[in-house]
């Protein structure tokens, strides 16, 4: 039997949820409030987008920068793109940055099928256009307790989703990476159920920290993190933050996910870090 | 120079210098960056591997000297699980300092909550006993026959050092295997009539040559 205390924190003292999922620009609003006065001595120092001298690849152009970051100290370039969990390149860490370099990740089709009005076969190009390219820069936890900081550079999933008008049917959002043995070795033994797939509740998927990553440092996003694009869930565990994908679909029902499939005790569906 | 001056003075030495190299280079990677981003996980899961290993090629030992008929080759058994040793110590003492990071409580739920955890401390604590008896003075002191029969410790050892690997993995279980299979032909090379066969196979070829080593 469950024997109750009676709460000992009073109703009016909960901070209201909207405060609380803002507090950043909360505790923001107050500290410039504060700050207005030393602001007119100091020059306003606009921060500068994330750099790597060791960075290389395309660079992303139009990158603007947004409210939603964190002053923690970055990861290396160097780091960034040599540690990784990506299966579909091989299970060491290392794996992705040596086996993932013959990926093509262009041209690439993305696929948006299931309960919504406007499902479509878009080039990523097409996917992307209508949206601005924002700098984030998340922590990205594993659940293998290591977690790196990353200046990725995307677009927030709400206002691409709402594009294709899911319906009110539309309460999970599913994910599927692409599934190309030829080109993604890791595929040809059978560690996980390929290919990968992921999900989110679609309130989840809506929130305006998710975003779709097509880039890290300022640049395009090399294949071992995740190319062309890849989801970043940021109070999520990595495994939930799918890469290289191919096909969103809305759904009713809670879709299956390849970790939670592999090992249900150990990976949940809502797995916040 | 005779074939045990030749273990002695050459190939002894020689094994213990190639032993150390591992430990030589994750010791330079742990300080220079060498070893990749997570220097820690990546000392903790490599001296873990090393000790697994070392522990495996101890083993192989005495299958080798029945099979081979070369009798010098015990000379090295005990160099080799001293390093098993060795190794399993390191990767022990930086899971105590960075992972637990010296919190007994820690260890203890660690211990009890994660299976792996447990598996883990069952493949290494023999290892103790087998080290602090490794010397001549001990052997004497306990007499060949106690002697041996503590020391078959080590197969609870690899047996559980085996399973924590199994255990571990996420996914991709095909490294834990391929010990697993080493450890069990190990284990079968045991088995007295294939023992025997190893043997019997030898002494009838060439008996003469083992019998003149010996």
């Amino acid at each position: 039997m469950l024997i109750r205390k009676p709460s000992d924190i009073k109703s009016s003292e909960i901070t209201p949820e909207s405060v609380y999922l803002n507090r950043r620009s909360f505790i923001r609003g107050a500290g410039s409030i504060a700050g207005a006065a030393a602001s007119l001595l100091v020059p306003g120092s606009a921060a500068a987008l994330a750099t790597d001298p060791k960075a290389s690849g395309e660079t992303l152009d139009k990158i603007s920068e947004t409210a939603f970051s964190t002053e923690e100290a970055l990861t290396p370039w160097k780091d960034v793109i040599r540690y990784n969990n990506f299966y579909e390149f091989g299970t060491n860490k290392r794996d992705p940055y040596d086996n993932a370099q013959d990926f093509k990740p262009r041209p690439w089709t993305i696929k948006v099928i299931g309960e919504c009005e406007k499902p479509g076969d878009l080039d990523l190009e097409d996917f992307l256009k209508p949206h601005a390219l924002e700098e984030r820069i998340y922590r990205l936890r594993c659940v293998e307790a290591w977690s790196m900081v990353v200046p990725w550079v995307g677009v927030p999933l709400a206002p691409i989703l709402k594009r294709f008008e899911p319906t009110s049917k539309a309460k999970y959002v599913a994910f599927r990476t692409l599934f190309n043995p030829g080109q993604m070795p890791g595929q040809k033994v059978p560690v996980l159920d390929w290919p990968y797939v992921e999900g989110l509740r679609i309130d989840e998927a809506m929130h305006p920290l998710t975003i779709f990553a097509v880039g890290l440092y300022g640049r395009v996003l090399p294949n071992q993190n995740g190319a062309p694009i890849r989801l970043v869930v940021p109070w999520k565990y990595g495994f939930k933050s799918i890469k290289s994908i191919v096909t969103i679909r809305f759904t009713e029902e809670e879709p299956p996910t390849s970790w939670n499939v592999a090992a249900p005790h150990e990976y949940g569906f809502y797995r916040d870090a | 120079m005779t074939q045990l001056q030749l273990v002695e003075r050459v190939l002894k030495p020689a094994v213990f210098i190639i032993a150390l190299i591992p430990f030589a280079y994750l010791l330079w990677g742990f300080f220079t960056g060498g070893i990749g981003a997570n220097p820690v996980n990546e000392f903790i899961r490599e001296t873990g591997l090393w000790g697994l290993r070392l522990l495996l090629l101890t083993l192989c030992v005495t299958p080798l000297r029945r099979i081979t008929g070369w009798n010098p080759i015990i000379k090295f058994r005990r160099m080799l699980g001293l390093y098993a040793f060795f190794y399993s110590a390191l990767h022990l003492i930086a899971y105590l300092i960075f992972e637990a990071e010296l919190s007994l409580v820690y260890v203890i739920k660690d211990a009890v909550y994660r299976m792996y955890i447990t598996v883990g401390w069952i493949g290494l604590l023999p290892l103790v006993p087998l080290a602090v008896t490794s010397t001549d003075g001990m052997l004497r002191r306990l007499g060949g026959k106690r002697w041996q029969q503590l020391h078959r410790l080590v197969y609870v050892a690899a047996v559980a050092s085996v399973g924590h690997y199994l255990l571990l993995v996420k996914a991709d279980l095909r490294d834990p295997l391929f010990y697993l299979a080493v450890f069990l032909l190990l284990m079968l090379l045991r088995l007295p009539p294939v023992a025997r066969q190893l043997s019997g196979l030898r002494s009838s070829e060439s008996g003469r040559a083992a019998k003149g080593i010996r």
